[in-house]
C-alpha cells in the first residue's frame, strides 16, 4: 500500500511546516487528492492517523478535497471533464484525451495552534 | 498602522528615520488583532531586538513576518486559549521523491546512462525478458540491472548468470521502488559510461505508478495471460508508460484473450503509447524491442 509511504512523507512535511511556524499543535490538515491521482483517499486517511501518532498532528482532523479530472481532447480541441482514466470524451466519445487536471497530490492547508 | 503599539504601515518618522516607541512590558493584548485588520502575516518591525516582554501572544517568524493568534474571529488572544491559525502550504506530497528523481535524471545524463524502468504485475515475464534482452545485446553495449523485489535475490542471481552486473533491492514490506533506493543502487553498482540500465520494479500494477525514479523511459510489460482488461483496471501505470510490451504472445493460440482489445484499452488511457508484441521465450518481436531501446539511446544522445 503506497499510501503508507506517502503518509510518512506527509507527516514529515507537516512536522517541518509546523516547526517553521512554531506551532505547538496541528488541529486540521487539508489534502488535495485529485480524482485521477494514484492515491485512494480512504487508504490515505487510514494511514494518516497511524503516521501522525505521537507527532504535532496527532488527532488532527483530515479534510480531503478531490478536484475533478480534466483532459484535453485532441479531436475536439477542447478541455473536457472526465471521471476516471479510460473515460471517453463526453462530446465526441473518442479516447484521444490528454489528462490536464485532477492528478495532484498536495498538502494544501494546515490549521495551527 | 497599529493604533496600539505603532507598528505596521505609516510608521512615524523624524528626519526620515523611523521612530519606535513601544515600551517594554506594555500590555496590549486585547484588540490588537482588530487593530491590524488584515488576516495576512505582516512584517512587524520593532526597533530593538526582542528583549521586551510582549503582553500579547504572537509568534514571530524567522523571516520577519508574524502570525497573530489574536487575529481570529474574536480578535482576542488569551494565554492558554489561543485560536488556531490557518496556513496555506501547497506542497506536493511526492515532492521529496520527485526532487531525488530529478537529481537522478541529471546524474544519469552526466554518465550517459539510458535508464529504463520496467513495470508489470508479478509473473509477467520481466526477468525472462531481461535475460533474453541482455543476451541479445551481448557486448554491443554496456548494461546493468537493478532488481526490485520484496524478498530474495533470485532475480539478480538470474541476471548475474548472464555476466551482466546486477544489484538486488529488497524493499522488505515496501510495494514499490522509490528514487532514493535507485540513487543508492546506482551509486553502488556504478555502471560504465554510456550503459543501458534496466530497473526491474517490484511486480505490482498499482503502487510503482506514482514514483518517478529518474528513468528516461517507462516500459509496462503486460503478458497476454493477464487478460485484455488490465489497462482499464490499472490505468495509472499504463497512463505513464512510454511503451507497452505485450509479452507471451506465443501462448495466444491457447487463450481466449483478445490482444487487439488489450492494445485498444492501453491506448484508451494513453493514446500515444507505443506497443510491441513479443515472446521472450520464442524470441518473436525481440528485434522490434531491441530497436526501440536503440532508438531511445540515439534520441538520448541527440538530446545531450
Amino acid at each position: 500500500m503506497h499510501e503508507m509511504a506517502l503518509s510518512r512523507e506527509l507527516a514529515a512535511l507537516i512536522e517541518a511546516e509546523a516547526a517553521k511556524h512554531r506551532a505547538a499543535r496541528v488541529t486540521r490538515v487539508v489534502l488535495e487528492i485529485g480524482v485521477l491521482s494514484h492515491v485512494d483517499g480512504g487508504a490515505m486517511a487510514f494511514c494518516f492517523d497511524a503516521c501522525t501518532r505521537d507527532t504535532v498532528a496527532e488527532g488532527a482532523a483530515l479534510t480531503i478535497e478531490q478536484p475533478p479530472g480534466q483532459a484535453w481532447c485532441l479531436d475536439c480541441g477542447d478541455t473536457v471533464a472526465i471521471g476516471k482514466r479510460g473515460d471517453s470524451c463526453p462530446c465526441c466519445h473518442g479516447h484521444r484525451l490528454m489528462v490536464t487536471g485532477g492528478e495532484d497530490l498536495r498538502l494544501k492547508e494546515m490549521e495551527l495552534v | 498602522m497599529c493604533s496600539v503599539c505603532g507598528c505596521g504601515d505609516g510608521e512615524t518618522r523624524v528626519d526620515g528615520a523611523e521612530v519606535r516607541k513601544e515600551a517594554p512590558g506594555r500590555d496590549h493584548g486585547q484588540g490588537h488583532g482588530q487593530a491590524h485588520g488584515g488576516h495576512q502575516p505582516h512584517p512587524h518591525h520593532h526597533g530593538r531586538a526582542h528583549d521586551h516582554a510582549h503582553g500579547h501572544d504572537h509568534v514571530h517568524m524567522p523571516d520577519g513576518t508574524v502570525i497573530h493568534y489574536g487575529q481570529g474571529p474574536a480578535g482576542v488572544s488569551v494565554a492558554g486559549l489561543d485560536q488556531p491559525t490557518l496556513v496555506r502550504v501547497e506542497r506536493d506530497i511526492l515532492g521529496k521523491n520527485d526532487a531525488i528523481a530529478a537529481r537522478n535524471r541529471a546524474h544519469f545524463a552526466r554518465h550517459g546512462w539510458l535508464v529504463l524502468n520496467l513495470l508489470s504485475s508479478p509473473g509477467s515475464g520481466k526477468t525472462t525478458l531481461l535475460v533474453k534482452t541482455l543476451e541479445a545485446l551481448g557486448a554491443s553495449v554496456p548494461t546493468a540491472v537493478i532488481e526490485g523485489d520484496q524478498e530474495t535475490t533470485a532475480d539478480a542471481d538470474r541476471i548475474r548468470a548472464t555476466g551482466v552486473p546486477a544489484l538486488q533491492i529488497n524493499t522488505g514490506k515496501g510495494c514499490h521502488l522509490d528514487a532514493g533506493m535507485v540513487a543508492d543502487a546506482t551509486a553502488t553498482l556504478h555502471p560504465p559510461h554510456g550503459a543501458t540500465v534496466f530497473i526491474e520494479n517490484v511486480g505490482n500494477l498499482v503502487c510503482p505508478a506514482g514514483f518517478d525514479l529518474g528513468e528516461a523511459l517507462r516500459v509496462v510489460v503486460a503478458s497476454v495471460t493477464e487478460g485484455e482488461d488490465k489497462p482499464l483496471k490499472y490505468p495509472q501505470i499504463f497512463a505513464k508508460a512510454d511503451l507497452v510490451l505485450v509479452n507471451k504472445v506465443d501462448l495466444l493460440p491457447h487463450l481466449d484473450v483478445d490482444v487487439e482489445a488489450l492494445v485498444d484499452n492501453a491506448r484508451k488511457v494513453n493514446p500515444g503509447v507505443a506497443v510491441i508484441r513479443l515472446s521472450a521465450r520464442t524470441g518473436a518481436g525481440m528485434e522490434a524491442w531491441l530497436r526501440w531501446i536503440e532508438a531511445g539511446r540515439i534520441l538520448k544522445c541527440a538530446a545531450e
